[in-house]
């Protein structure tokens, strides 16, 4: 089936077999490869992507689910090369070791500053338990997700 | 000495880049998505690999068939009769097959016979379901138990791999003279790696059959390219092994590539394609290395007044199904049993026993959390009989510098037990951190204790093995005038990378920015060993460090020759990369001149170093699930010298959780020889939500053959905080925790609870 979505800014015309995942359409169509799998059932978190803002694990979101629809990727949350408060967080507080996670944290994190600006760390704890991380002991990422969060609202704050 | 975190070292000379927590040199490629593991690389043509496998725990393959009403066009079918070499994945031995072949021995469920390759990942494995197994079923061997009766052979010959013996002083003698003696058998399961990114290589020929490329997630280039070339039967010169930005490893993508390379290789040889063999999460949890499962007899004799007398330990590794690396694990388990104290008497007994498991594997820590478990249960079990305080007993106890170990060795200056004790108590006056992340969630009919553990661990390989392996790095001057550290040592997460690129950058004189260390080509780099056995930073970054001043000194010498101030390097090496041939320098690694080894009798210096901790850990248990919670963590260790203060907390957060994961929630059910229900939806691994705030805390206590006074580290956090928490939910419950997981069913049962 044909759909038609919008991947990071930029509206895709795509041909797709309506049962492909969103993983595969991501990875193999578009070739935006940062979306890592990790388990394939919805578990690992790895393939987190947002749709129309909210996270989803995108190894189970069907392509036909996805028409008229709006997605980022890891590829999108940087586009001019400027790194955004979530991703320059994770580098400051070391919360990156092999980094196949990462992509999927960092999608978790935006959409979390967006959807609870005021998370408390025990929330963020519970927030982030929808994805995996094997070598951190997720320290440095709740470090780093709860300084963004208070950064950003900051900076909200402030206007 | 100094303690980290927050760091209140003193200050460094202005541009030190050892010691500092600069960011990671791979961070910024991770976090936009531009890092390319395995499964991101293309290559035209390529097509998917899927391997078939036996599916029966023991028996005799009688044949393998296609199935004739299956459409095989388009398909690459590989079976032991197209491997062109040794029918082996050669590691320390030859006795696991690539393949099994017709009339072959298959000796766990997970085993391989063929392979197929087709254009997508659905029609290959369509096609492995219609490749026609006939195994002839034998009766399996499925416990250590039943291995040691002998019934049945895994192997013609006996079930008893490898076995060891070390004994000193008068053992007996002191166990009828002891006040106090306590005794236990303690037993852990299997455990899952739980890597994120799944095993995996992408394998293509070139010049017809003769020379051929592997890419993939791995920790040793080197053991895939010796298994490679036995394999394939072709010079090691005609043979790249390429390792690809790696996802995770904790000792799983030690051994294991070279199963994986070997069948991706194989299938491109034989299709004249590319072809990229990448498991699903499923496939790897099925047939991936688990830590070996252990069962550990375990006697301490000690003085009324709290003076350990002797040890008298048996280890029974389950090796799975082939050597691979289980004589080393058992080594390491050997070594490390009778935990850090002296001790005047000791014997161990150790046994790696062969059953119809897949091959158990390495995994952080190697053999030692397992011996470490039994070894500070035990000293729990000998503070409650005697009465005495568990700090002050093992401080009583502790090995010092100048101490002489159970091998004999007498103790280098870097024994830093007591320190990290100290630091732990300092840290346990303090007040946790704020607002804890767990709690029982009913938190009125909570059983609550405090679990201590102490724990150390030898740095780089055992016994004679550096001087065996011979390890070497190169640092070359680019024509740009930066440098280009050549090592097969690899980042997998742990920050290697960054923390050699600190060294060289501090050996040479250099700004960070100079240095690269691309991810290796065995067809480029020298042989460093592999990335195992926490000795990148101890080993390799000596290596690293003696190739660096030997390129500082050969641009001394021009500098001088040409007239130029030698104080500014980067300055010199432009000068010389523009006008001058290339500068390139490989220095090897040279163990402390004094060290000596007998691996007969197991006598002489294990290790060139130990790195060592403490631990603490506070649980609390709800008194209706027995759910385990931890709600303190305090971790300290000893790292000789934090070369990158952030990469090592990093190291002590992930192994810590590792460690409690493996005590307390994660288990890899079995049934006939296979896992059940190989998913993480069932093998569940440890949250965000589930971790504690981890307090680590490092301590300094330099090793002087390590670079900047560095020893490894790695390994060690995953040592200790098993005890720690068996022992903190026995002073929460006073019930007796000599068995790993300690999941809530099993707890529910130690006290007494029905099934």
């Amino acid at each position: 089936m044909r759909i038609h979505c919008e991947v990071n800014g930029t509206r895709r015309d795509l041909d797709v077999d309506p049962l492909a995942r969103l993983l595969d359409v991501l990875r193999d169509d578009l070739g935006l490869v940062g979306t890592k799998e990790g388990c394939g059932e919805g578990e690992c978190g790895a393939c987190t992507v947002l749709l129309d803002g909210a996270a989803v694990a995108s190894c189970l979101v069907p392509a036909c689910h996805v028409d008229g629809r709006r997605i980022v990727t890891v590829e999108g949350l940087a586009p001019d090369g400027t790194l955004s408060a979530v991703q320059a967080a994770l580098i400051d507080h070391g919360a990156i070791q092999c980094g196949f996670c990462t992509p999927g944290i960092a999608m978790l994190a935006t959409a979390a500053l967006e959807h609870e600006p005021g998370a408390s760390r025990e929330r963020l704890r519970e927030v982030l338990a929808g994805n995996l991380c094997r070598c951190t002991g997720y320290q440095m990422i709740v470090d780093a997700v709860a300084d963004a969060v208070a950064t950003s609202a900051g900076r909200e704050g402030s206007r | 000495m100094t303690i980290a975190e927050p760091p209140t070292r003193p200050a460094r000379p202005a541009g030190g880049v050892v010691g500092t927590s600069v960011p990671r040199v791979d961070a910024r490629a991770k976090v936009t998505g531009a890092a390319r593991y395995v499964d991101d690389l293309t290559a035209p043509g390529a097509l998917f690999g899927r391997t078939v496998r036996a599916a029966i725990p023991h028996g005799v393959l009688r044949s393998i068939r296609l199935d004739p009403a299956f459409d095989w066009a388009g398909v690459t079918v590989v079976t032991a009769s197209d491997i062109p070499g040794r029918n082996c994945i050669l590691q320390d031995t030859d006795d696991q097959p690539a393949l099994v072949p017709e009339g072959g021995r298959v000796r766990h469920v997970a085993e391989p016979v063929a392979l197929v390759a087709a254009e997508t990942r659905a029609r290959a494995a369509v096609a492995a379901d219609h490749v026609l197994v006939d195994i002839e079923p034998r009766p399996a061997v499925l416990t250590v138990e039943e291995a040691l009766t002998g019934a049945v052979e895994v192997h013609d010959g006996g079930n008893v791999l490898h076995e060891l013996r070390l004994e000193r002083g008068e053992v007996d003698a002191a166990f009828a003279a002891a006040d106090v003696v306590v005794e236990g058998t303690y037993r852990t399961g299997p455990a899952e790696h739980v890597y994120l990114e799944p095993q995996g290589v992408l394998a293509w020929w070139d010049e017809g059959d003769r020379l051929v490329h592997v890419a993939g997630s791995m920790q040793c280039p080197y053991f895939v390219h010796r298994a490679l070339a036995a394999l394939l039967d072709l010079d090691g010169r005609a043979v790249d092994v390429r390792q690809a930005t790696t996802g995770g490893g904790f000792g799983g993508k030690e051994e294991y590539p070279s199963v994986v390379a070997a069948h991706a290789a194989l299938l491109a040889r034989k299709a004249g394609r590319p072809v990229k063999l990448v498991y699903e999460r499923g496939e790897d949890l099925a047939a991936s290395t688990k830590r070996h499962p252990s069962v550990i007899r375990h006697r301490l004799a000690a003085t009324s007044d709290g003076r350990l007398l002797a040890v008298d330990a048996d280890v029974i590794l389950d090796a799975g199904a082939y050597v691979t690396l289980s004589p080393v694990v058992l080594l390491r388990s050997v070594l490390h049993v009778a935990g850090p104290y002296r001790f005047p008497n000791v014997r161990v007994r150790g046994r790696a026993v062969a059953t119809n498991h897949p091959p158990s594997g390495a995994f952080r820590g190697f053999g030692v959390p397992q011996a470490i478990f039994a070894a500070e249960r035990q000293v729990a079990k000998m503070c409650r009989a005697l009465g005495a305080d568990p700090l002050a007993f093992r401080r009583a106890n502790a090995l010092r510098p100048g101490d002489t170990t159970i091998t004999g060795a007498v103790l280098d200056e870097s024994a830093g037990l007591f320190e990290v004790l100290d630091a732990l108590e300092h840290q346990l006056s303090l007040a946790p951190p704020s607002a804890p992340s767990t709690g029982p969630r009913s938190a009125v009919t909570a059983h609550r204790g405090r679990g201590f553990a102490v724990a150390f661990h030898g740095a780089g390989f055992s016994g004679n093995g550096e001087a065996f392996i011979q390890p070497e790095a190169t640092v070359d001057l680019a024509p740009d005038g930066s440098f280009r550290v050549l090592t097969s040592l690899v980042e997998m997460g742990q920050g290697a990378r960054t923390v050699l690129a600190q060294v060289a950058a501090d050996a040479l004189g250099v700004d960070l920015a100079l240095v690269d260390v691309p991810e290796p080509s065995t067809l480029v780099v020298p042989n460093t060993g592999p990335t195992v056995a926490s000795r990148t930073t101890l080993i390799g970054g000596a290596v690293v460090a003696a190739a660096s001043r030997r390129v500082r000194a050969a641009l001394g010498a021009w500098a001088h020759d040409h007239g130029l101030s030698v104080d500014d390097v980067a300055a010199v090496a432009r000068a010389r990369a523009s006008i001058a041939p290339a500068l390139s320098c490989t220095e090897g690694y040279t163990p402390p001149a004094d060290a000596v080894w007998d691996q007969a009798t197991l006598t002489g210096d294990a290790y060139p170093t130990y790195a060592w901790s403490a631990t603490a850990v506070d649980v609390a248990i709800d008194d209706d699930t027995s759910e385990v919670r931890v709600e303190r963590c305090v971790q300290v260790i000893d790292a000789g010298r934090a070369i990158n203060p952030q990469a090592v907390a990093g190291q002590v957060h992930g192994g810590t959780l590792q460690a409690l994961g493996w005590a307390l929630w994660e288990r890899v059910p079995r049934s006939r020889g296979a896992v059940v229900s190989p998913s993480l939806s069932t093998m569940v691994v440890a949250t965000a939500a589930d971790a504690p705030e981890i307090e680590s805390v490092v301590v300094e206590v330099p090793y002087r053959g390590g670079p900047s006074g560095a020893k490894g580290i790695g390994e060690l956090p995953m040592d200790g905080p098993a005890a720690a928490a068996a022992n903190a939910v026995e002073d929460a419950l006073g019930v007796v925790t000599d068995e790993l997981p300690l999941l809530p069913e099993v707890v529910h049962r130690l006290r007494g609870g029905r099934p």
